[in-house]
C-alpha cells in the first residue's frame, strides 16, 4: 500500500523541516520526503494548501474504560481522537479498577489495537489503587508496555512514598507524571481564588496550592534522579520553579492543556460546569505566564487533558459537577485560533509542542516524519473556518467551554501507520 | 410609580449586580406602595390572582420563605411550598428535572433557595418560569439586598458617600456580597471587617476598603451591617472559638460608640446572640432588624407583581 500525500506544506520539527513537498508512504511508514515525486501508488492526496505534519501525540487523555463506559470508552475516546488530528493518546489510570497491574496494561493495549483508532499509551498507577499507600508493581507494567506512571488527579500526598516511587523507578527509565496540587490548601476550592471567586462567592484554590506541590516534586526530582514530569501546569509560581529547575539540570518536563492556555477564570462567570476543571482556569496573568512558558521552552507539551464526563453528570449545579471535559476535537482549532492566526506562535513551534517534544519526553516512536517512522500524520487546514458543536462530536463527554466557539484550523486527515482513519471530519470505518 | 420605561416583566431576579440603579428604584417605589397594603386592614389584594407561585427551597428559612408565602398571598396568587427534604429531591432528582416539573404544572413564578452558588443561574436557564433567586449558596440573595436598600432609604438615608460597614463572615455570605454590590453601585464607600480567615481573598476588588480589625471600620460609619457567623465555621478552623470571636469581632455597644451616633444597624437574620451580635445591640432603638423583616415582605411583593403582572398600573392593586 503505497499514498503519496502531494503538494503540502510539511512541517517536522524533529528535522527542522517547513516548506512545500512531496511525502511518500509505503507499508505504513514514512517512505521518503521529496519535490515531485513521481511513483505508482494507490491513493494520491492533494495536499495543496495545507499542512502535513507528525499526526498529534496527546500525553493526557482519559478514555474511562474500564469501568466507566458511560463517560467514554476505546472505541469513542480514539474516534474522538482521530477527528482531531491526535494519531497517538496517553490514558490515565482514573478508571475503574484502577490501571495498576500488568494484566490491565496488557488488557487495555490488546483492547485498543484492536478496536482504537489511534494509537494508545498507558499511564499506570504509581500507587496501588491510586490510594497513596503502596507502591504499584511499577517494574511490571513498565515490562508489559507502561508509558509512565502517575496517580493522576491523586497528588502521591506521602512525601516519603513519592520519593520511594522516585528512586525505584529510575531502574526502569520511565517518567512519574505528579498531578500537583497541594490538596490540603486546595481542598476547599472549586475554582481559582481571585477577584473572580471572591464575586461568585465560590470557594478558590489558590494558585499556591500548584506551587507548593511542583516545588516538592521538582525536589524529589533532584534527590532522586528520577524524571518528573508536572502534569497541567497552570500557575505563574509553578512555571517560574520548573524554569528554575531546568536551569539547574534537573530532569524535570512540565505539559499545559489548551484551555489553560487559552481561558481565563471570567469564563466561569455564568456558573457553567463546562468550566469545572483541576486545575481551575486561572487569571490572565497566569494565562500570561504559560503563554511566555511555552514560548520559552520551560513547557514542553500541549495537551488536553481530555476528560469526558456523561451529560447528566456535567448537567448539575456548579460546584457539584466533576472536573474535566472533553478536548481532542476542539484542540486544533483553538490553539490555531488562539496562538498561530494570532501571530504569537510559528506552526512549527505549535507541531513541536503537540507532536515532537511530547514523544520525546516519553520515548515515543512517533512525532516525526523522517524515513521509517511509522506514517502517522495530520492534515491541518490552517484556514478552515469552523464553529465548534459538541453534538457533533465522537466523544461521548460532550461538555466543553469552547462549545458554539468560531474558530480557524482544523484537521482534514488523520493517518495512523499510513491508513486514513479520518477524512474531511468523519471517522473512516474500520 | 416610575415614570421610566423600566420594566421587569417577565425578568429572572438573579442577583443585585445585573440590575441597574433605574431597577432598584423600581422596586423601592413599588415597594413602597406595597407596604401601605400591608399595613390596611384587609391586607389582600387581586394583583396577583390566578397566578401561581412556588417555593422552591433547598435550605431551611424562616423569614425569607414565609416572607415570600405572605407577600404572594397578600397579592392574591397561589402559592406552594416544597422543601427539599419532603421532596422527590431525597429520591435524587436532579435540579433540571425538579425546575421541570414544577413548571409543568403551569407556575408562573419559582422561588428558590438554594446551597450552592450559581444555582439560580442555572435554573433560570432551564426554566421558562420567572426565577427568584431567595438565595443562592454564598452567591447571592437579591431580595434581601433590596430590602435592606429600602429600609435604609426609609430612614431618609442617601447611599452617596454613606460609609457602610460590613462585619463578619465575608467569604460564606450571599448578604455581603449582594449588599457590596449594590452598595458599591449606589455610590457608598463600602468597608468590610472581621477575622482575614472569613474575607475572600482579594475582596478588596470588588471595590471595598478591607480593615483587619472591626474598630476601623466601625470608625465613623453611617450603617453597620452585621454578618450572621454560622457555627460550622469554627468547626472547620477558620476562627479558634466563638468566645473569641465574640470578644474581638462581635459588635457590642462600646464598640459601636466609634461609629456615627445615628448608625443605623442591620442583620439578615437569624442573629447569634452573644457571637456576631450582643443582646443590647440586637434591641437598640437604631437596630432596624425586624423593619427588614417587615419591609422583606413588601419588597418582595413587589418583585412578585413587577416580574408577574409588568407593573401595569399601581391601580389595579385597588
Amino acid at each position: 500500500m503505497k499514498i503519496l500525500i502531494k503538494n503540502g506544506r510539511i512541517v517536522d520539527p524533529s528535522q527542522n523541516l517547513d516548506s512545500v513537498q512531496d511525502l511518500l508512504i509505503e507499508d505504513g511508514k514514512v517512505k521518503a520526503i521529496a519535490k515531485n515525486i513521481m511513483v505508482n501508488v494507490d491513493e494520491v492526496y492533494d495536499a495543496q494548501g495545507l499542512i502535513v505534519a507528525p499526526g498529534l501525540v496527546d500525553v493526557h487523555t482519559h478514555l474511562r474504560e474500564p469501568g466507566l463506559e458511560a463517560k467514554e470508552d476505546i472505541v469513542s475516546g480514539t474516534q474522538a481522537a482521530a477527528a482531531g488530528g491526535v494519531t497517538t493518546i496517553a490514558c490515565m489510570p482514573n478508571t475503574k479498577p484502577v490501571i495498576d497491574n500488568s494484566i490491565i496494561v496488557s488488557g487495555i493495549k490488546e483492547r485498543a489495537k484492536r478496536e482504537g483508532y489511534v494509537n494508545v499509551e498507558i499511564i499506570g498507577a504509581i500507587t496501588k489503587g491510586q490510594e497513596g499507600k503502596e507502591l504499584a508493581e511499577l517494574g511490571d507494567m513498565t515490562e508489559k508496555g507502561a508509558m509512565a506512571f502517575s496517580d493522576d488527579g491523586h497528588y502521591v500526598k506521602n512525601t516519603r512514598l513519592f520519593a520511594l516511587a522516585g528512586k525505584y523507578i529510575t531502574a526502569f527509565d520511565k517518567v512519574l507524571i505528579s498531578h500537583s496540587i497541594d490538596p490540603e490548601l486546595g481542598s476547599e476550592g472549586f475554582m481559582h481564588e481571585g477577584a473572580i471567586s471572591a464575586r461568585m462567592g465560590v470557594a478558590g484554590v489558590p494558585a499556591i496550592a500548584e506551587d507548593i506541590a511542583v516545588a516538592r516534586d521538582v525536589l524529589i526530582a533532584e534527590y532522586t534522579g528520577a524524571r518528573v514530569h508536572i502534569a497541567h501546569v497552570a500557575s505563574k509560581g509553578a512555571v517560574e520553579i520548573i524554569r528554575q529547575a531546568k536551569k539547574r539540570g534537573l530532569p524535570v518536563t512540565c505539559e499545559v492543556t489548551v484551555h489553560h492556555l487559552t481561558l481565563t477564570d471570567e469564563a466561569c462567570l455564568s456558573y457553567n460546569t463546562a468550566t469545572r476543571v483541576s486545575p481551575p482556569l486561572r487569571s490572565s496573568e497566569h494565562v500570561e505566564a504559560m503563554r511566555t512558558a511555552l514560548k520559552d521552552g520551560t513547557i514542553d507539551a500541549i495537551v488536553t487533558d481530555h476528560a469526558p464526563h456523561a451529560p447528566e453528570e456535567k448537567d448539575v449545579e456548579f460546584r457539584y459537577a466533576p472536573c474535566g471535559f472533553c478536548g481532542l476535537e476542539t484542540s486544533i482549532g483553538v490553539i490555531f485560533t488562539e496562538l498561530y492566526h494570532t501571530n504569537l506562535f510559528t506552526i512549527s513551534e505549535i507541531i513541536g509542542k503537540m507532536s515532537t517534544e511530547p514523544a520525546n519526553i516519553f520515548s515515543l516512536n512517533a512525532g516525526s516524519l523522517k524515513e521509517g517512522k511509522p506514517a502517522d500524520i495530520v492534515i491541518i487546514d490552517p484556514n478552515k473556518e469552523w464553529v465548534v458543536d459538541n453534538m457533533k462530536f465522537y466523544t461521548r463527554g460532550k461538555v466543553t467551554p469552547f462549545n458554539g466557539k468560531a474558530l480557524k484550523g482544523k484537521a482534514v486527515a488523520t493517518l495512523v501507520a499510513g491508513k486514513f482513519v479520518m477524512r474531511d471530519g468523519v471517522v473512516c470505518v474500520k | 410609580m416610575a415614570k421610566s420605561n423600566i420594566s421587569l416583566s417577565g425578568k429572572d431576579i438573579l442577583d443585585l449586580e445585573s440590575m441597574s440603579i433605574e431597577e432598584y428604584e423600581l422596586v423601592m417605589q413599588t415597594a413602597a406602595e406595597m407596604k401601605k397594603i400591608m399595613k390596611r386592614d384587609i391586607k389582600k389584594v387581586p394583583s396577583l390572582r390566578g397566578k401561581s407561585i412556588v417555593n422552591l427551597f433547598y435550605e431551611a428559612s424562616t423569614r425569607t420563605r414565609t416572607s415570600f408565602e405572605l407577600a404572594g398571598k397578600y397579592l392574591g396568587a397561589d402559592v406552594v411550598n416544597i422543601t427539599s427534604s419532603g421532596s422527590s429531591v431525597t429520591k435524587g432528582e436532579c435540579l433540571r428535572d425538579t425546575i421541570l416539573t414544577v413548571q409543568s404544572m403551569a407556575c408562573d413564578a419559582i422561588v428558590m433557595r438554594h446551597p450552592i452558588e450559581g444555582a439560580a443561574n442555572y435554573a433560570a436557564d432551564i426554566a421558562d418560569a420567572v426565577i427568584i433567586n431567595a438565595g443562592d449558596g454564598a452567591h447571592a440573595h437579591p431580595t434581601q439586598g433590596l430590602l435592606d436598600m429600602f429600609t435604609i432609604r426609609e430612614q431618609g438615608r442617601d447611599f452617596k458617600n454613606l460609609k457602610m460597614a460590613i462585619i463578619g463572615d465575608v467569604l460564606y455570605s450571599r448578604v455581603a456580597r449582594t449588599n457590596i454590590a449594590a452598595w458599591t453601585k449606589l455610590g457608598a464607600d463600602v468597608h468590610v471587617a472581621g477575622p482575614m480567615t472569613l474575607l475572600p481573598h482579594d475582596v478588596e476588588q470588588l471595590g471595598v476598603t478591607v480593615h483587619k480589625r472591626v474598630e476601623e471600620a466601625l470608625e465613623g460609619a453611617d450603617v453597620v451591617d452585621i454578618l450572621r457567623i454560622q457555627l460550622e465555621r469554627q468547626k472547620n478552623g477558620l476562627f479558634p472559638t466563638p468566645r473569641e470571636y465574640a470578644r474581638i469581632f462581635g459588635i457590642n455597644e462600646e464598640r459601636l460608640k466609634l461609629a456615627k451616633p445615628d448608625v443605623l444597624i442591620l442583620h439578615p437574620g437569624p442573629m447569634n446572640r452573644g457571637l456576631e451580635i450582643s443582646w443590647d445591640v440586637g434591641y437598640a432603638d437604631n437596630a432596624l432588624i425586624r423593619k427588614e423583616v417587615e419591609n422583606g415582605v413588601a419588597v418582595r411583593m413587589a418583585l412578585l407583581f413587577l416580574t408577574l403582572t409588568g407593573g401595569k398600573k399601581i391601580e389595579n392593586l385597588d
